[in-house]
């Protein structure tokens, strides 16, 4: 390490140290407030760690990186082990690890069939395993097999037959919006949000803009002529919707970094209450 | 051997799965194949904990570039994973819940994933940022629509939008900012975005087609696995 | 009346920009630190010197919020929090905010969560910000934490038909048999209401395909702003209502407290970033318009 490495590190934890102090202090009114001090501080730390990137890459950095890879990692083991395995397998297979775990025992005569994922699940750790390494194929085959048969069903009703009867909207008026004939429809001519217009040219713009962006998604022919226009239109109303993808998400990244900026501010620095 | 039983299993689960829906006797199968989904599934996030566990030691072992920082991956694992498995500090039996307050694994979730977790994602917000000076431009009609639609959204998702052009008569009340966005969301938007969902629905369906009926294969690897 | 603390964040605010544009124009290179910094104080400065405004339900929210105002007292609610850490600012003030509109109105309420650490937030929410505001309501009775199974979408095919296969105990292992809140509850399909919270997946989306229509069951969801958009094609047919990101989440408190006398007090994070958030919409409004004006001003070659 360079001379100025250890300077870094010995001010980074001078002011650990410092924050640790102050905030069992501002914290004393509260029980074991050297703890809550210290957990503070180190939420601070690993926070301030992860910005610290905006600079350049960094070991504070990359120390938070590798935390947040090994105690994820464990984090998922342990909520699977105790919400999946004790709560759902122990007490179909074991009445004595029931009552060691303190889950209500479901006895069943054919219950032995719930060995079965048990022994795909030990199969998929084969993979770690330097040979058989290939009788892992068999838990991911059931679990390709059951991932197809449930989106299989439920893509077709959701994402395909109720979207495509969804877009067929009245094109004429609507319930809130009865079509009363041309001439009433161009007297009460309004771009008031709320108009009969405005509701109609959104129920066109879903309709021709639904089919023009499926045209521009078809690849099989050519994009020319009739087809072409549709396709050109279908972008046109596709580049509409990235851009309000693109506004939310800009919004969604913005609450995030007002997230932890508050914490700072309130929780660790108590700039404001 | 290798690959027919599990393009069997893949096919028979598939099937039950896809009949259970027409025939109501076959649900109870149904739910009993997703019970053993559900579990195999746990099986999974060990086998993703063995994987870190196997790269961070070789990676010790070898000291590869950065082998100091797998000391601090595998030191976060292990003690994460023990207050977890051991519940330490949890307040209640071994029935109470893994993260009930007060316990370890709850408070090392409290004040160290959470804070990791949220600020890494944050940072996104300064990279935005980035991308909308340099990389943002009208550089051709498309590129323009969806500039303009951005910036609608962005200026009707605020009540700033709404200060701008709070002044335009109801006549035209469209107009105004925070309606205009309203109006791109509920119409073009929803219009992309259906169009978007049937396409991926339609990909969805046939590639689950595919793999049930064993045409895709890509899953399995290659024999030398 | 602003205080001297918002006109002076919003002069080095502006008075920045206009140097940003300065700089750019005459084709100075500008550090992407700089950018960040600017990102940085116009988040900071209406969070230590607060701005806040006044909000409006728009239908799609008020939509969600009338029909959990409308369901009689005894129906039952599940709220599903599927998210983590990375989603909590945005998501976790509408789970607070509904799941207090829900215990208000006297609904049972079941909390669950599809991500591990959405049970993980699910626990601190109902111990630190949720239950307190409920003394009068018991665990069992009023409400009851089944927390967390792993399986995804698995899940939710399994509870669309049976709950109990999956979640035979809430989440400290008592029986469900033995809550009051379950009583006549065999499925999904027996509740009056699901409110799924999350972003990611499995999420607002899996609980459409999975239980909201093969069960028919009304689903309400609150998601992250970027998955937002991708939601709309199902409104209203299949979601009764949504509450996209932390606009959606301050239209729902300033509803709440609106109809509602007794969270007048109550803490609203959602209405309190809106001034952040907005003030960092400007600038990066002003960083496109920078941006586009040196683009076009460079004959739409220059890249900055």
């Amino acid at each position: 390490m360079k001379r100025s490495s250890y300077i870094v590190l010995g001010v980074v934890s001078a002011i650990f140290v410092l924050s640790w102090v102050m905030k069992s202090m501002s914290l004393s009114e509260v029980d074991d407030s050297i703890m809550q001090g210290f957990l503070l501080t180190v939420s601070a730390f690993l926070t301030l760690s992860i910005f610290s990137f905006l600079y350049k890459d960094n070991p504070f950095y990359k120390f938070a990186e590798h935390l947040f890879v090994g105690v994820s990692a464990a984090f998922w083991m342990c909520q699977g082990f105790w919400s999946t395995l004790v709560g759902n397998l122990i007490p179909r297979v074991s009445e004595s690890l029931s009552g060691f775990f303190m889950v209500p025992y479901q006895p069943g005569s054919f219950n032995f069939h719930y060995w079965i994922p048990v022994i795909l699940g030990l199969l998929l750790l084969m993979r770690l395993a330097p040979k058989g390494g290939w009788l892992s194929r068999w838990p991911l085959a059931f679990i390709v097999g059951t991932t197809a048969g449930l989106n299989f069903i439920k893509y077709l009703r959701s994402d395909f037959i109720d979207q495509v009867s969804s877009t067929f909207v009245p094109l004429l008026g609507d319930e809130t919006n009865k079509w009363t004939g041309v001439g009433d429809f161009f007297s009460n001519l309004s771009l008031s949000a709320d108009s009969q217009f405005v509701a109609l040219l959104a129920n066109w713009v879903i309709f021709v803009g639904v089919f023009s962006g499926l045209v521009y998604f078809f690849f099989s022919k050519e994009h020319k002529g009739v087809f072409g226009v549709g396709s050109r239109v279908g972008i046109w109303i596709l580049m509409i919707t990235f851009g309000a993808s693109f506004g939310y998400t800009v919004m969604g990244r913005i609450s995030l970094l007002v997230g932890r900026l508050t914490f700072l501010f309130r929780d660790w620095l108590g700039l404001i209450s | 051997m290798r690959r027919f039983v599990p393009l069997a299993i893949t096919f028979i689960v598939g099937t039950v799965l896809i009949l259970s829906v027409f025939i109501p006797p076959a649900q109870d199968l149904n739910r009993t194949f997703t019970l053993y989904f559900d579990i195999i599934a746990v099986f999974a996030f060990f086998l993703g904990g063995g994987n870190l566990l196997r790269v961070h030691i070789n990676k010790l072992r070898m000291k590869k570039r950065d082998w100091q920082f797998s000391i601090v991956t595998l030191s976060g694992f292990l003690i994460m994973l023990a207050a977890g498995l051991f519940k330490i500090g949890n307040p209640g039996d071994i029935a109470t819940a893994v993260d009930a307050e007060g316990s370890m694994f709850q408070t090392v979730f409290n004040y160290v994933l959470n804070p990791l977790q949220s600020t890494m994602y944050s940072l996104l917000a300064f990279f935005v940022a980035s991308a909308s000076y340099r990389a943002f431009r009208a550089k051709n009609r498309e590129a323009t629509l969806l500039l303009i639609a951005a910036f609608i959204i962005l200026l009707g998702r605020t009540p700033f939008g709404l200060m701008l052009t709070g002044w335009i008569p109801e006549s035209f009340s469209i107009l105004q900012v925070p309606n205009l966005a309203m109006w791109i969301m509920n119409s073009p938007n929803l219009a992309g975005q259906r169009a978007i969902i049937i396409g991926i629905g339609l990909g969805v369906i046939s590639m689950s087609l595919r793999l049930i009926l064993g045409v895709e294969r890509s899953y399995l690897g290659d024999d030398n696995a | 009346m602003p205080n001297l603390g918002v006109i002076i964040s919003l002069s080095v605010i502006f008075g920045g920009l206009a140097w940003l544009a300065y700089r750019s124009i005459k084709g100075y290179e500008i550090d992407r630190r700089v950018i960040f910094v600017f990102i940085g104080i116009a988040v900071s400065a209406p969070l230590l010197f607060p701005i806040t405004f006044e909000e409006k339900a728009t239908p799609i929210v008020e939509r969600l919020f009338n029909r959990i105002d409308e369901l009689p007292a005894g129906s039952r609610v599940l709220i599903s929090f599927d998210f983590d850490p990375a989603m909590a600012p945005e998501v976790q003030p509408m789970a607070n905010a509904i799941s207090r509109h829900c215990l208000h109105k006297g609904h049972k309420v079941i909390f669950m969560s599809l991500w591990g650490t959405g049970q993980s937030l699910m626990t601190a929410a109902l111990a630190n910000d949720i239950l307190p505001g409920f003394p009068e309501k018991k665990d069992g009775r009023d409400f009851v934490n089944i927390g967390y199974k792993a399986g995804n979408e698995g899940v939710l095919n399994i509870i669309v038909s049976d709950f109990r296969k999956m979640f035979p105990t809430d989440v400290n292992g008592v029986p469900l048999d033995s809550t009051e809140v379950f009583d006549g509850i065999e499925s999904c399909k027996d509740l009056d209401l699901i409110v799924a919270l999350g972003g990611g997946r499995p999420g607002p989306k899996e609980w459409v395909l999975f239980v909201g229509d093969p069960g028919n069951v009304p689903i309400g969801v609150g998601v992250a702003a970027v998955v937002a958009p991708q939601l709309y094609p199902y409104y209203p047919q299949q979601i009764i209502g949504i509450l996209g990101g932390i606009k959606g989440a301050a239209e729902y408190e300033s509803e709440l407290i609106k109809r509602h006398e007794r969270f007048a007090d109550m803490p609203t994070p959602g209405l309190r970033m809106m001034g952040p958030q907005t003030l960092a919409h400007m600038v990066i409004m002003f960083f496109i318009i920078i941006g586009n004006v040196v683009f076009f001003m460079t004959g739409r070659k220059k890249v900055i």
